[in-house]
């Protein structure tokens, strides 16, 4: 087992590195000087020179090419031409609130779609079952950006229940522990629910399949012949096996996810990666443009990772050389 | 050509067969009917349109004016006529979908025909870039590369085509792996017909029918990341109306003028609703296991 993990680790090193390569020579090939921003009729064009120097921007793009991938290799991540701060500690503020939102997004999408896949299977071509694939077929139809800011004119603008944006109120330091986790929970209601529904529409219909089938099944008859209550027979003996592909939509759900949190995070204003990328790409802000495009890399191999060990580990009849 | 097309005497030929199996299904022609008004609906956009996409009159009396008889689904900010600029917006959208897929599925059906047909050393290279390329956020790619340069919309579209090809490849390549291996292959090479030959003739036009409902599916698919872009700001630049950016600017005032935005997102779930149950449609009427 471990020898299987730490070879899959390995193999996706050239993965990695492959994206990177990929992701330096499309950002430095174009057009645009990252130094833009900078330009000012009050400043020396001398002083511009001396920045890029600095910055190694003066240098030929195969030697800053391998500079920046020796740098990557120790873990330097560079230094934000925007912010004048270190990527990396840029990269740690915001990184755990994606994983936050991004993981529970996944916990409801999982849950939501098991639970509702389970329903329409159990009661096959029943009215539920029409109306959850209907539902399933308009909520994937849906552009997450959109379903956002239709939730944002009803239930902030109009009723006022839930906030809009940002990750808690203005107030928020202010207040005691548990108020101040509630409002957390608020901020973080329609966020999920957004990025994580269109998901959970196709896990019910993978679920809902993947059940049908394990119902037709043999051991499912000897458990219903020996008199086990539909319910004992659904959830303890059909359950557990039709839930096994969907592990596999774990890993391919990721890039999804990990997708979708920058309109997501756009919409609501909500500090972690996504938007910090989108900022980082409308200000030429290479360094962060390439650091998020590698960790968002990472993030999906290793949640591919991390899906396949788990499929290893629950099905027995998988084996690993 | 092959013996598939063939029909037995007095049968029916497999389009027909398709055809008929497929007018049966009501969802999948409800798809089919929605699918073809759309198109209508773009090219006959300046017919149907009530107002000029871009004309502004007196901006400070016609700005979100809420829908109503002269403009039945209101005006934006600048005083313009949403209903026009969604029906000028459903060109951008169903061309760039269609053009973007046409590339992916050249593209996709090239590198999988190659790579299953000739299998080895090409094969697995060009299945691991396959694999690297489907492993990676997409977003993040495709608005790195339109970021870096500027968003037009030739580049939009040969973005999006060249980030959707691997799955037909991978596609492709299966069905080929299983039909190389049948006699009737294994007779074309034994009579010397040229590999380009034998790839176009016989063995491509049997992949066909799951690559036309990947299309289908995709089209739906590449709509939707269409419309995220121009959304973010770095698809279709206004003026030019696409229903990403119509919703962008309905953003700017989402209480007083709710229609601004709520509308093109309607027309985006209406068609690619549209195209998913055309692509279901067609799958079932093409699977030969589905039995009439």
């Amino acid at each position: 087992m471990i020898g299987y993990i730490v070879r899959r680790i390995l193999l996706s090193i050239p993965l990695l590195w492959a994206l990177a390569t990929v992701t330096f020579f499309i950002v430095r090939l174009a057009p645009g000087d990252p130094l833009a921003m900078y330009y000012n009729p009050e400043i020396d064009p001398s002083v511009m020179e001396t920045v890029r120097t600095r910055l190694g921007l003066d240098q030929p793009i195969h030697v800053q090419y391998v500079r920046w991938l020796g740098a990557l290799a120790q873990g330097e991540l560079g230094v934000s031409f925007k912010h004048h701060r270190p990527v990396a500690e840029i990269l740690a503020e915001t990184l755990p609130n994606t994983l936050l939102l991004t993981g529970l997004a996944l916990l409801f999408d999982l849950g939501l779609g098991v639970v509702l896949g389970v329903i329409a299977a159990v009661r096959q071509y029943s009215w539920t079952d029409h109306a959850t694939s209907i539902v399933a077929l308009f909520l994937y139809s849906m552009p997450g950006f959109w379903l956002g800011l239709m939730m944002i004119i009803l239930f902030a603008l109009k009723l006022g229940w839930l906030p809009a944006s940002q990750m808690e109120s203005v107030d928020a330091e202010f207040m005691g522990t548990f108020p101040r986790l509630w409002d957390r929970a608020l901020h973080l209601v329609m966020p999920v629910f957004v990025l994580g529904i269109a998901s959970a529409a196709s896990v019910a219909r993978y679920m809902r399949g993947s059940l049908l089938e394990v119902i037709r099944q043999d051991y499912i008859r000897t458990a219903r012949a020996k008199g086990l209550s539909e319910r004992r027979v659904i959830l303890r003996h059909a359950l557990p096996n039709a839930l096994i592909p969907i592990i596999t939509l774990l890993g391919l759900y990721l890039p999804y996810l990990i997708s979708g949190a920058i309109v997501t995070e756009t919409i609501f204003a909500w500090p972690g990666m996504g938007r910090l990328t989108i900022d980082a790409i409308f200000s030429r802000d290479y360094p962060v443009v390439m650091a998020a495009n590698l960790l968002a890399g990472v993030m999906v191999v290793a949640g591919n990772l991390l899906a396949d060990v788990l499929y290893a580990v629950v099905d027995p009849r998988i084996r690993y050389e | 050509m092959s013996a598939i097309t063939m029909a037995p005497e007095g049968g029916r030929g497999q389009w027909e067969v398709v055809a008929r199996r497929f007018g049966r299904n009501r969802v999948a022609m409800t798809g089919l009917v929605l699918v073809l008004v759309l198109y209508v609906v773009a090219i006959f956009a300046p017919v149907l349109a009530p107002h000029d996409p871009n004309e502004q009159k007196d901006i400070v009396a016609t700005r979100y004016l809420p829908p109503g008889k002269d403009h039945p689904l209101g005006t934006d900010k600048f005083g313009r006529d949403v209903l026009s600029r969604i029906l000028y917006g459903s060109r951008i959208s169903l061309s760039i979908g269609f053009i973007s897929v046409g590339i992916a599925i050249t593209l996709g059906t090239f590198v999988g025909a190659v790579t299953g047909y000739f299998g080895g050393k090409l094969d697995w290279t060009l299945m691991r870039i396959v694999d690297a390329i489907i492993a990676f956020p997409r977003l993040f790619i495709i608005l790195t590369i339109i970021a870096v340069s500027s968003p037009k919309i030739w580049l939009i579209v040969a973005v999006l085509g060249a980030t959707s090809w691997m799955g037909v490849a991978r596609l492709v390549r299966g069905q080929i792996l299983s039909i190389k291996e049948r006699e009737f292959i294994q007779a074309t090479r034994a009579l010397g017909i040229p590999h380009a030959r034998v790839i176009f003739r016989h063995v491509l036009p049997n992949t066909l029918s799951p690559v036309i409902v990947a299309a289908t599916l995709m089209i739906g698919d590449v709509i939707l990341t269409e419309a995220v872009l121009s959304f973010l700001g770095l698809g279709v630049q206004p003026p030019t109306a696409s229903w990403g950016n119509i919703i962008n600017q309905g953003r700017d005032n989402l209480l007083g003028a709710w229609w601004v935005a709520t509308f093109p997102g309607l027309a985006i779930v209406i068609t690619v609703v549209a195209y998913n149950l055309l692509g279901d449609g067609l799958r079932d009427a093409l699977d030969p296991r589905t039995v009439e």
